[in-house]
């Protein structure tokens, strides 16, 4: 076993030395391709393709920010609205108390009004009324009075027209006379 | 690399010290191989090792094989060919002489080429030269120690015949060079669609990436350096991120067995990279609180520095090492399990079918955590070295505190 191992032994550090050992050859090719290579890239690939996804990743960004300002934007929009809204309703609210209590005011103000007139109306038809009575009493009494006269003046006629009748009335009527 | 396939000894097996660590399995898996009396043998350590390391070629099956170009550098100056001129006619390895250096190649073992011929009697074919037990094995220890010895003189040889570094493209450099490519066709046409339709909706290949690049931009680079200073990492550290992921994936597709941040010296590179950053971004508070921590006494101070300092190392080592370690980690464990069928299969059919079952099942649950290991090791490190970053550039807004 100890020969086996040391065959082992042997083998591991013949192959490492093959294996861990530095080629000079391969670091000169290595480092020649390797530079060359990172350089075309950096210039023809990397900083565009870097560029390209930056780009993109600012307009991705800018596009969410936009979005999220709109949103934003929307909901102030949508808030004041609201809020616009509400005045709107308080100051209908307003006016249509106004309205009605102005109604009211006029309407009683109306009925007083009405009632007043209709008061005056009746009061001073009333006295026309009244008048108008008064009047047709007069008149009606003058009419009496001179129908009354003329009456007794036909009947004074007859009566005077014979001469007994004549003085049995003057008695009479002197009797009535004294009597009242 | 060579897969033999024969019967193994008997040998009793314990499931314990199968089980006990990846290691171990290793080498029990090893033991058992290089402890046989037969010829040919499956070595599933040689097998795994092999997987794991660099390699010059690209393995496809049998001795079918992609060869792949060699670049060496000599004091004799440039020599490149295609690695098929070390395939000998029979499969075996030859040495190569360039007509314009005059340097004699030889590909050894370790898949490291070498102006010296590799000793062939020792260490890397154990089970070839081990065949009469015990009194084998341990002439095989000599001829170890022989290796150990040899390391030593390999420098000696390697300096007299001159310099040679090996700028070859290897199999991991080729796999790196395929995700390389395919980043920048990819991330450049996402680029253009990006640039084609501004501000709508990802299509395509953009809806691929993009959930990724949001991923480390969000998760990663903002959290640990905030929104304006991330844009400043960001580039790199999305190279990186993906870069390290899909060369993870790409060690998980069985053809060809690539193993790129399964190799150090990658992850090294990268992980140089990260402190170079680090060390170059960092502001006066960052080195400050490093040279001469704020609200300690002296000797805290004389502790906490060269504590402070080693960190700096630290941290970039560890991401390397986190990287190279978890990925070889889950190929040893994949290899492991699949080697398991064949020494089992090698002893009885029967029983490699019964195993083979179970092994099959257990690899399509650790392909599957792969899969997860690949992503999150390239997470870890990319959040780490944000991290890092975050720390090096941070603003002192806590001064009050102290």
């Amino acid at each position: 076993m100890t020969i086996r191992g040391h065959d082992f032994y042997i083998l591991i550090q013949h192959h490492m030395k093959a294996l861990l050992g530095v080629d000079w050859g391969i670091v000169f090719w290595t480092g020649t391709a390797f530079l060359i290579v990172f350089f075309l890239l950096k210039k023809f690939a990397w900083s565009s393709i870097l560029k390209a996804l930056e780009e993109r990743a600012q307009g991705i960004e800018n596009a969410l920010n936009e979005a999220e300002n709109a949103k934003k934007e929307m909901a102030k929009l949508k808030a004041g609205n609201e809020a616009l809204l509400r005045e709107a309703r308080e100051e209908r609210d307003v006016i249509l108390r106004e309205a009605k209590s102005m109604k009211d005011a006029i309407v009683s103000e109306a009925k007083n009004k009405a009632q007043e007139e209709s008061a005056r109306l009746l009061e001073s038809a009333r006295l026309e009324i009244e008048n108008q009575k008064k009047a047709a009493i007069t008149e009606l009494k003058n009419y009496v009075a001179n129908l009354s006269i003329d009456v007794a003046e036909n009947v004074l006629r007859e009566k005077l027209s014979d001469a007994d009748k004549q003085s049995a009335l003057n008695n009479k009527l002197l009797s009535d006379i004294s009597k009242n | 690399m060579k897969i033999k396939l024969n019967s193994i000894p008997s040998q009793a097996f314990s499931a314990t010290r199968m089980l006990s660590s990846i290691l171990l399995v290793f080498g029990f898996l090893n033991a058992n191989a290089s402890s046989s009396s037969e010829d040919k043998v499956f070595n599933a350590g040689e097998m795994i090792a092999h997987h794991l390391q660099d390699a010059h070629s690209i393995h496809l099956f049998g001795h079918v094989s992609i060869p792949l170009p060699v670049i060496l550098y000599t004091d004799h100056g440039l020599d490149v060919f295609m690695s098929s001129r070390f395939w000998g006619p029979d499969h075996e390895t030859v040495p190569y002489t360039s007509a314009s250096t005059g340097h004699t190649y030889y590909l050894h073992h370790d898949e490291k080429i070498r102006l010296t011929p590799e000793h062939h009697d020792h260490a890397v074919q154990p089970a070839a030269s081990d065949s009469t037990g015990l009194s084998a094995d341990t002439n095989q220890v000599a001829q170890h120690t022989a290796v150990a010895a040899h390391g030593a003189h390999h420098a000696d040889t390697h300096e007299a015949h001159g310099t040679l570094i090996d700028f070859s493209i290897t199999k991991s450099i080729l796999g790196m060079l395929i995700i390389m490519g395919l980043m920048l066709w990819v991330f450049i046409s996402v680029a253009k669609a990006y640039n084609r339709r501004p501000g709508q909706a990802p299509k395509g290949l953009q809806n691929a990436v993009e959930p990724l690049i949001l991923f480390i931009k969000e998760e990663v680079a903002v959290p640990a350096l905030g929104k304006k200073k991330a844009l400043i990492f960001l580039p790199f550290l999305l190279t990186v991120f993906f870069f390290i992921w899909m060369c993870n994936m790409l060690g998980l597709i069985p053809l060809g067995g690539f193993n790129v941040t399964g190799t150090l010296s990658i992850t090294l590179v990268l992980a140089t990279l990260v402190f170079v950053i680090t060390s170059v971004k960092g502001n006066a508070h960052y080195w400050g609180h490093i040279f001469w921590p704020p609200g300690v006494p002296l000797f805290v101070k004389i502790i906490l520095v060269p504590i402070e300092v080693a960190s700096l190392f630290i941290k970039p080592a560890v991401l390397m090492i986190r990287l190279t370690a978890n990925i070889n980690a889950g190929h040893i464990v994949i290899l492991a399990f699949t080697s398991l069928i064949f020494i089992f299969g090698a002893k009885s059919e029967a029983v490699g079918m019964g195993v083979g079952i179970f092994a099959t099942a257990f690899l399509v649950f650790m392909y599957f955590l792969e899969l997860l290991v690949a992503f999150l090791q390239a997470y870890v490190f990319t959040l780490l070295a944000a991290l890092y970053f975050g720390d090096a550039t941070q603003e002192h807004h806590h001064e009050e505190h102290h």
